[in-house]
This record gives structure tokens, C-alpha cells and sequence, in this order.
């Protein structure tokens, strides 16, 4: 990588390149969602707004954990925490393309030294019951970003169609900072008084959860969660509409979908502890979806979710 | 006359869709213009990443007018009947002509089309084929609902002459036709106004964008080989991911990079796979040695560094591939020369479901062992080689390899069983066993590879069979045909005689013990186990029904059915077909018996095809179609069979003496090449039979006034229908 004046140096400094450019562009930049999630997508800023007919532009990092990833930091690439950085903008406006190839720059990337290239992948998620049609963005033959098209989220068609953009910000920042394992990786300037490597704050973390996802999570405990989950959800949801305190009409699509992010992830930890058979986790996905759709219905009855009384 | 030009510009087409998009432009623009009355001289249709392009030259300027001439009601006829034809017609009254006909005076309307000038023509054939596009898979974007492989930025649609250049005036959703395009996404931004589609294309390419996929394929190829070349070494060659590259470009620019010391000893196709399934890398290997040693990739532009960048980026991202590879291989290699050797990867199995009422992949492995001991002796393979190479064939589904190489599956299993110390005979099998997949790929010929493969697919269709999980139509999950033609080439490539009838109750047999042992496993796990009743309940119930459901499919094979065999059947003829047999001909034989041994059957198909296309053949078999008339309206008229036999003392003719002689000559002869399978000479038996028929025919009347002599004629011709029924179904044959 030639370094040039723009390069940045850190990890956290691509992240707020990140921030201030899709800021520029007109997007909220939201705070992460404070639940354990697998990807950005799940956050309700995507999973829920991408419904309704209301515009939405927003952009922000998302923690995620994928607890099978774990590789007790010794793996260059792999990580069963790590960050996503998620852009969504509805309707998607038509030069989005040039947008994302713009946030690409403002990183660090000069689209005149590297080989941009949109190659087909069509996402979909059998948990959240979504899809959509797009690329993973390669950046000289390494996959920067998934572009997206959403058509369908929880069961509903997306009108209009949200442009999602989703960033794994370990591997991209790992490439432009040419580091050749993350834990190597300068989390903040590597010229400031106190400098610290992303292994300095995650290495000891990803051993111990990597032992706790693998070896010693309770499944008793987290099967016993995800069927609460799943109950909560279909109760939170029965609820009537009309709120018999306030007398106000409150649907909580919110509060239920946490239940369907809950149950989603204790599914990925059951999945790690290695008691879920190939033939039953078709059944637990399933669930899953039939949750994410149950919240998508409501949604949609909501008035972010576009519904005029 | 007028040239056309269309470009539809959008974002990245998927490179496996863009060939056939282009075709599918220009057919649907094609059609619609020659259906409204707009023919041309040539068309192309070419594409890159993000656009579809159609040239067509000659085109009329306007189509033609058509006069048509429509008769209406008899002059007189009530009011309502003339207004209904006017309506139809779109004539008024005054346009209308009398007109005297044989039937009287009649209303005759001369309509008008007038033609229409091209541009409002390919305005509507365009809008109809935008709109109706056969995308595999189609998208909307923003907030509007036209839909398109990804969005649709811009159509250039323009027709030119000597006069100059005019935009065809058509607006989708939006979306004006103009006469811009694009060049390189980043070499050349920005805005390009063409006029033809030479200016067109010669723009483009200023523009650093090559029109042509096979243009740009060509010069990937030819730089690629050069590079290589230079250093000593060659481009394995790779059709498909050369057209799939040369969609994902528009400015091929070929790099040629190393594979880091490390990974070199890495098994070729290892290499390879990985490079071409993650990064759609070329191998390029040194010719000396057989060697993968370097990659070429194509980068879709030239940089200020001539590429550095991008090949060390590429080169690093591989290298983490790589890594991973040989993280996999390490890790396999070492569990294969363990101890326990590969059986630790049969005993996972255990835990892999390969379809819910057929039970896991390791019981299926136990029935595929069971059943190649059986079939060994058949294909003279050792019967406990058979039984060991079978136990391992797909013990590599487990290794971490082919979790993430599949498509290294059998492949793997032999670098595995040969690392474990196995034969060499039982390491073949590994990996050839799936074989053949398609009708060109090669047939194993080892004799345990053989009889592996054989039990695989045998098991497979018995078991989809025996739990009713038929192909129908278009609909063939467990490519249950793939898996017949398999059988059918092994047997006829090894000139194998089995009777396939009794495989499937081999296979049956395996099946049902195999279950019914299941069962018991799960009763006395029941018994021990509190806990989680309800799953082995369930599970003892799964197995009980299996066991009732390979006892009727067995009453299906073994009874009124045949229903497998026919499934072979009708495989046998697609695949006979295909090597220039008549159907019918093989219906012909399949109507014999023994019909369930394809090799016989075949040869006897073989034998009958080479006859038909003689005279000979071809005049026996109206012969025979002939006494078989006669005989068939004679029997059912008489409500007798004529089939005690003619005596030849009856013989009045000297044709009919003649035919005597014939028939028993050929009795002898016919009798004994059946006999020796000789199918040929028994059909040289036939063919002495044609003249001496013909002059029966000719100058015999079979129908005579004495009764005795007519008995005496259709028993001959019942001769004749049962001599030729020894050697194959004549009746069914066509023409």
C-alpha cells in the first residue's frame, strides 16, 4: 500500500472517516445497537426501517459477534467479535454506487492504484426472512463490502428499495493500514502518548469468549432463553393495539423485535457449543424468521413503518 | 436504409447471465421488429459489465402497408349483422363494395394498414422487451418498480442513414432514450455521445471499454499465454473462467503472480480450486514438473504503477487462502495417517443427515459396502476390497478440505486413502466412484471402482424409489436420472451382464436390514434413555416407516410396476438416441426378454439398427408387418390362433414351397445365433427370410377358397411372426 499524505493510521481513524463522510452525505449517524447481534443488518435502523414507504438514511458501526468465528485471537482474520460498519438509504438513490466508491477514498483507497470491482452476490438472510440483489465489493481481489439491494425483509417486499452497505471493518482497515494480522493492527494513532494495537483491547477478550462460546455456555440455560425469547416476542406482540393506560395507539414492534435479535443470537451460541443437529437447526432458523416476521408485521403497522391512520 | 443502435447501460450485470442477456436482446428485438413488418440485414447483440448492446443493419425505414381484403354479410342481411362487420372491420358504409357471388350479392371491406415509420415500431418492441426481460433473477431500485438484472441507468437507442443520427423517442419509467453512453468506470467517466455504431464502438474503445466479450477474452488469453510463456510455464487452460472473467471486465488487463514457496506442495487442484472458486485466478504450472507455481489475474484497469498494487494486494489475498488450504490439509492429512485412519471421518457421518427417511451418510455408506460385496463377483472386483473401498469413498465429506472445497469431494478421498496407507485399487474408488456425472464424462474401469459406483447409484434410486421420491418433469432434486445414466454406462462400457432386477432386490434387501437393524439400535436406546422420548419415538417411527415403505416399493419392482426398470428404460433410450439408435428400435428390443440386462439388450438394439438401415431389413420388416395383418384380422375374424404349425404338404405354390425351405433353414439358424447372443447372424438369418417372403406375398393368395390350404397359409404366416419374434419385437418398429 503506497502511503500517501491522506492515508490514515489507525483503525478508529478509518471508522471516523467513515462517520464524517457519510455524514456529509446526509445520513444520521446512529450508535451502535446495545444487543448482541450478528451483523450490522440486524440492527432495527436497517432490519425494520428497510420496511415502510418512509425515506431513511442512516449510517453507523455495529459490534458483532459470530461465536463460531472464535479463534482465541490466534487466527490473522478471524474473530468471533468484530465490526461492521452499516449504511442504509432509502429510497436508494441512483448514484449510490458512486457514493460508496467516494466512501472508499475518503478512507484511503485511490481508485487510480487499485482494481474496484462489483462482483455479483446475491445476500440473503434465512433468519430475517430477507433478500436482495447486489455485489461484494472487491478491492484487488479482497472482499471490501456487500452491496445490496434490499427487496424483501421479514416476508414484506420493500417499496421503495433500500441501498445497504455493509463494511467488515477489521479486513478493509487491515488492508489499507497493511497489517498483516489483526491483533497488529493500530487501534488508535500509533504516534499518540498511549498507543494501543486492536490486539491490546481484544486479544484476552476473544480468548475468553472463545472458551465460554465453545466450551462452557450453559445450553441448558440458553435453550430455556431462546424459548423465553420466543414466547415474550409472541406475548409483547398480542398485546392490542390501543394502549388501555395512555389511551395512545402503541404497537411494540420495538420491543418485540429485541426479543427476535435475543433469540437469533442464542441460537448462534447454541450453534458453537456444537448441540445443534443439521437437522434441527433448520427448525431453530425457521423460528427465528417466524419471529422476525411476526415484528415486521407489526412494523409496518406502526407509523415509522409508514402506516397513516 | 436505416442502422439501429441500442445500448442499455446499467450497474454490474452478473458475468454468468451477460451472454445470454445479449442473446436474449437481440431475439426479443428481433422478433418484434420482423413480426410488425421491420426486416433488416444483419444484427449483433455484444455486452460488457454494465451494458447490453444490439446493432442491427438494414433495417426498413418504415413497414410496409398491408391491404387485406375481408368478406362481410349478403347485401339484404339484417341491419345488426352489417354494424357487427362494419365495427370488425373499422370501415364506414360508404367504404363497403358489392360484390356478386355464386351465393348472391355479398358485402366486401378492403382494409387498410398503413405502415408506421421504424422509430415508433422500436419504440414499442423496446419498451415490450424492457419490461418483460428473461432475467434469471430481477431486482427494483429507489422507489420505482421497473424491474432489471440491477438498475437501469440509461438507453441509448439511436437510428442512423447517410442523413445523420436520430434518438428514437421512448421514455421508460423515467428513463429517456438519448444517444449517450458511458466509458470506463474509472478510466474514462463521464458522458459519450455517439452517432453509429461504429462511432460508437471506436468511442468505447477510447474510452478504455472493449465492446466484444470474445474480444476481450481473446486478448486475456493470448497476453495471458504470453506472460506465461516468458517465464517458462503455461496457462491451464479453463474455458469457463475465461468467458466468466471477461464479463467482469471491460479493460482486461493480465497480471501474472507468485504463489509464496509455502503452498507450492499443496495438491494441484487444491491450488487450483482454491484460485479459481475464491479469486478467478488462472493457474499457470510449469510444463516440466506439472507444477502450479503462479497465478494470472485480470484486473479491469492499468494503473500509474502498472498494476504493482494490485497484484501485491491480490497476491497477499491469496496467500490467506492459501494459508487456510494448507491449515485444512495439514489437519487431514494428519487424521488420515492417524490410527483410527479415516473410519474417525465415517463415524461423524453418523451425525449427517443424508435424507430424513433414508437415514444418515453413514448409514447409507453401510448399505453402499453391503451392496458393492454383492455386486463385486458381478464385475469380477475382490469382494472385500469392494466392501473396504466403499466404507471410505465418502469418509472425506468430513474432512475440513472438502467442508470448504465440495467440489474437491472423492478427489480428496484418494490423496486421504493413499496418505492412510490403503490400496491403491481402494484410493481409486474414492474418487472415481462418482463417476461418471454427465453423459461425456469418463467411466471407471477398475474393477472395485466399479463395483462402488455401481452400489452407490443402485442404493441411491432404490432408496428414492423406495420412499416415492420420483423425478417428475422437470423436477429432479436427487438427480435420480444423472444417477441411472450412471449405471447404464458403467454397465455397457465394462460389458457387464447383470440383470438389473436383481440388483434392485439386492439393494432392496440391504436397505430393509439396514433399517430394521436401525430400529432395534433405537429400541434398545429407548429403553435406556428417559430422557428425550419423544425424538427417539419419533426417530423409531421415521425407521418403522422406511421399513414399510421398502416393503411396498418391493411389491412395486417385483410385481406390476416395473417401474424402476422402465425409469432405466426410458434413460437407455434418451442415451441411445443420442448415439443414432431409433427409439423404436430400441422399444423393439426392450420388448424382449431379458430386457433388464442392458448389455444384452443393446447389442440386440445395436444388431437390429444396422439391419434396418439395410434393404434387406428394411423389406423384411413390411414382410413381417404384413403377415402380421393378415394373421392378426384372420385370427380375431375366426376367433382362433393360427399356431399349430404349417405342413408343408398343403404346399400348393412354388413360392409357397420356397418359403418352407426358407422358414426351416432359418429356424436353425436363428435359433442357434440367439443362442450365442449373436445378434448379427441371427439377423443375417432374417435377411434370407426377405426374398422368400416378398415372392410368398407376391405370388400367393393366403385368403384361398379351400379352407385347408387358407389354415395352412396363416400358419406360415404365424411361422414367420414367431421366428422374427425371436429376435426382437418387429411390431413395434415405425414406417
Amino acid at each position: 500500500m503506497t502511503q500517501t499524505s491522506s492515508a490514515p493510521r489507525s483503525f478508529q481513524e478509518i471508522i471516523l472517516r467513515l462517520q464524517t463522510y457519510w455524514a456529509s452525505k446526509g445520513c444520521a449517524i446512529l450508535q451502535p445497537y446495545d444487543m448482541e447481534v450478528g451483523a450490522g443488518t440486524f440492527h432495527p435502523a436497517t432490519t425494520l426501517r428497510a420496511l415502510g414507504s418512509k425515506a431513511w438514511a442512516a449510517a453507523y458501526v455495529q459490534p458483532s459477534r459470530r461465536p463460531t468465528d472464535g479463534r482465541y485471537g490466534e487466527n490473522p482474520n478471524r474473530l468471533q467479535h468484530y465490526y461492521q460498519y452499516q449504511v442504509l438509504i432509502k429510497p436508494s438513490p441512483p448514484n449510490l454506487q458512486e457514493l460508496y466508491l467516494g466512501s472508499l477514498e475518503a478512507i484511503g483507497i485511490d481508485a487510480g492504484l487499485h482494481d474496484l470491482r462489483f462482483v455479483e452476490d446475491d445476500w440473503e438472510s434465512p433468519t430475517l426472512g430477507a433478500w436482495g440483489l447486489g455485489w461484494e465489493v472487491w478491492c484487488d481481489g479482497m472482499e471490501v463490502s456487500q452491496f445490496t439491494y434490499f427487496q424483501q425483509v421479514g416476508g414484506h417486499d420493500c417499496t421503495p428499495v433500500s441501498g445497504e452497505l455493509t463494511y467488515g471493518l477489521e479486513r478493509l482497515a487491515m488492508y489499507i493500514l497493511g497489517v498483516d494480522h489483526v491483533m497488529d493492527m493500530p487501534f488508535n494513532d500509533p504516534q499518540s502518548p498511549q498507543p494501543l494495537t486492536y490486539g491490546d483491547i481484544f486479544k484476552q477478550t476473544e480468548e475468553e469468549y472463545a472458551r465460554w462460546n465453545f466450551d462452557v455456555a450453559n445450553t441448558d440455560v440458553l435453550l430455556r432463553h431462546f424459548e423465553e425469547a420466543e414466547a415474550e416476542c409472541a406475548a409483547i406482540l398480542s398485546q392490542e393495539h390501543d394502549d388501555p393506560k395512555t389511551g395512545k395507539r402503541i404497537i411494540m414492534a420495538h420491543p418485540a423485535y429485541d426479543q427476535c435479535i435475543k433469540a437469533s443470537h442464542i441460537f448462534n451460541l447454541l450453534d458453537a457449543r456444537g448441540v445443534i443437529s443439521v437437522t434441527e437447526r433448520q427448525a431453530y432458523i425457521g423460528r427465528v424468521r417466524a419471529l422476525a416476521k411476526q415484528c415486521a408485521d407489526a412494523f409496518v403497522q406502526t407509523e415509522a413503518g409508514g402506516f397513516a391512520a | 436504409m436505416p442502422d439501429l443502435l441500442i445500448e442499455l447501460f446499467s450497474e454490474e450485470i452478473p458475468a454468468r447471465m451477460q451472454a445470454r442477456a445479449a442473446e436474449d436482446l437481440k431475439k426479443r428485438i428481433t422478433d418484434g421488429l420482423v413480426e410488425a413488418g421491420l426486416t433488416y440485414a444483419g444484427a449483433a447483440a455484444l455486452s460488457t459489465p454494465r451494458r447490453l448492446t444490439l446493432t442491427l443493419e438494414g433495417l426498413l425505414a418504415e413497414s410496409p402497408t398491408v391491404r387485406e381484403e375481408r368478406k362481410g354479410p349478403k347485401v339484404g342481411a339484417p341491419e345488426k349483422a352489417i354494424e357487427g362487420f362494419l365495427r370488425g372491420a373499422g370501415v364506414s358504409r360508404d367504404q363497403l363494395e358489392e360484390r356478386e357471388t355464386p351465393k348472391g350479392a355479398v358485402y366486401f371491406a378492403s382494409i387498410e394498414k398503413a405502415g408506421r415509420p421504424a422509430q415508433v415500431i422500436i419504440a414499442e418492441v423496446l419498451e415490450a422487451t424492457i419490461r418483460n426481460f428473461p432475467w434469471p433473477k430481477s431486482m427494483r431500485w429507489g422507489a420505482g418498480s421497473l424491474r432489471w438484472v440491477r438498475p437501469l441507468h440509461s438507453i441509448l437507442c439511436i437510428l442512423s442513414d447517410e442523413e445523420g443520427a436520430r434518438v428514437v423517442d421512448l421514455d421508460i419509467d423515467g428513463i429517456k432514450a438519448g444517444n449517450v453512453t458511458q466509458g470506463h468506470r474509472f478510466m474514462a467517466p463521464g458522458e459519450i455521445t455517439v452517432s453509429s455504431f461504429e462511432d460508437y464502438s471506436t468511442k468505447l474503445k477510447r474510452a478504455y471499454v472493449v465492446l466484444d466479450p470474445a474480444e476481450r477474452a481473446d486478448a486475456i488469453w493470448q497476453d495471458a499465454t504470453n506472460q506465461a510463456f516468458a517465464s517458462g510455464l503455461e496457462v491451464v487452460e479453463d474455458k469457463g473462467l475465461l468467458t466468466e472473467v471477461a464479463g467482469l471486465v471491460e479493460w482486461p488487463v493480465v497480471l501474472l503472480g507468485s504463489i509464496d514457496d509455502e503452498f507450492l506442495d499443496l495438491p494441484a487442484e487444491v491450488l487450483q480450486t482454491s484460485m479459481k472458486e475464491h479469486q478467478k485466478f488462472f493457474s499457470v504450472k510449469n510444463p516440466k514438473t506439472g507444477r502450479i507455481e503462479k497465478f494470472i489475474t485480470v484486473a479491469n484497469r492499468e494503473t500509474r504503477d502498472t498494476g504493482a498494487t494490485i497484484l501485491a494486494g491480490n497476491q497477499k489475498v491469496l496467500s490467506a487462502r492459501l494459508a487456510d488450504a494448507k491449515f485444512f490439509w495439514e489437519n487431514d492429512l494428519r487424521i488420515a495417517k492417524s490410527e483410527s485412519g479415516m473410519t474417525a471421518w465415517t463415524e461423524k457421518l453418523s451425525n449427517v443427515t443424508f435424507h430424513n427417511k433414508l437415514g444418515t451418510q453413514a448409514a447409507r455408506i453401510d448399505r453402499i459396502a453391503a451392496l458393492a460385496r454383492e455386486i463385486a463377483p458381478v464385475v469380477g472386483a475382490d469382494a472385500d476390497l469392494a466392501e473396504q473401498a466403499a466404507k471410505v469413498a465418502k469418509a472425506d465429506l468430513s474432512s475440513e478440505m472438502v467442508y470448504e472445497f465440495p467440489e474437491l469431494q472423492g478427489l480428496m478421498g484418494r490423496y486421504y486413502a493413499e496418505a492412510a496407507g490403503l490400496s491403491q485399487d481402494v484410493a481409486n474408488a474414492c474418487e472415481a466412484h462418482y463417476s461418471p456425472l454427465g453423459p461425456s464424462d469418463d467411466v471407471p474401469s477398475e474393477a472395485v471402482s466399479v463395483a462402488v459406483a455401481l452400489a452407490d447409484k443402485l442404493d441411491t434410486l432404490t432408496g428414492f424409489w423406495a420412499i416415492d421420491e420420483k423425478p417428475t418433469g422437470s423436477k429432479d432434486p436427487y438427480a435420480l436420472r444423472r444417477a441411472a445414466l450412471g449405471v447404464i454406462r458403467l454397465v455397457l462400457n465394462n460389458n457387464l451382464r447383470m440383470t438389473l432386477k436383481d440388483s434392485f432386490e439386492a439393494s432392496l434387501k440391504v436397505l430393509l436390514k439396514l433399517a430394521e437393524w436401525q430400529g432395534a439400535v433405537l429400541e434398545a436406546k429407548t429403553a435406556e434413555a428417559a430422557a428425550g422420548e419423544d425424538t427417539l419415538e419419533a426417530a423409531k417411527k421415521r425407521v418403522h416407516d422406511m421399513a414399510h415403505q421398502v416393503e411396498a416399493a418391493r411389491a412395486v419392482i417385483n410385481t406390476s410396476g416395473e417401474d424402476l426398470l422402465s425409469f432405466f428404460h426410458d434413460r437407455l433410450k434418451v442415451f441411445l438416441r443420442d448415439q443414432g439408435i431409433r427409439h423404436d428400435v430400441i422399444d423393439a428390443c426392450i420388448a424382449m426378454d431379458g430386457n433388464d440386462d442392458l448389455t444384452l439388450l443393446v447389442k440386440r438394439a445395436r444388431a437390429l439398427e444396422d439391419f434396418m438401415k439395410t434393404e434387406d431389413g428394411e423389406n423384411l420388416v413390411q414382410g413381417f408387418k404384413r403377415a402380421n395383418n393378415i394373421l392378426s384380422q384372420a385370427e380375431e375374424n375366426d376367433g382362433v390362433e393360427y399356431s399349430y404349425g404349417a405342413d408343408r404338404k398343403y404346399a400348393e405354390e412354388a413360392a409357397e414351397i420356397a418359403l418352407f425351405d426358407a422358414l426351416e433353414a432359418g429356424e436353425g439358424a436363428i435359433s442357434s445365433a440367439i443362442e450365442a447372443e449373436d445378434f448379427a447372424a441371427a439377423m443375417g438369418g432374417l435377411a434370407a427370410l426377405r426374398q422368400p417372403v416378398d415372392a410368398f406375398f407376391e405370388g400367393v393368395q393366403v385368403n384361398s377358397d379351400n379352407q385347408v390350404v387358407r389354415r395352412n397359409r396363416l400358419n406360415v404366416l404365424s411361422d414367420i411372426r414367431k421366428l422374427c419374434g425371436q429376435v426382437a419385437d418387429l411390431s413395434r418398429l415405425e414406417g
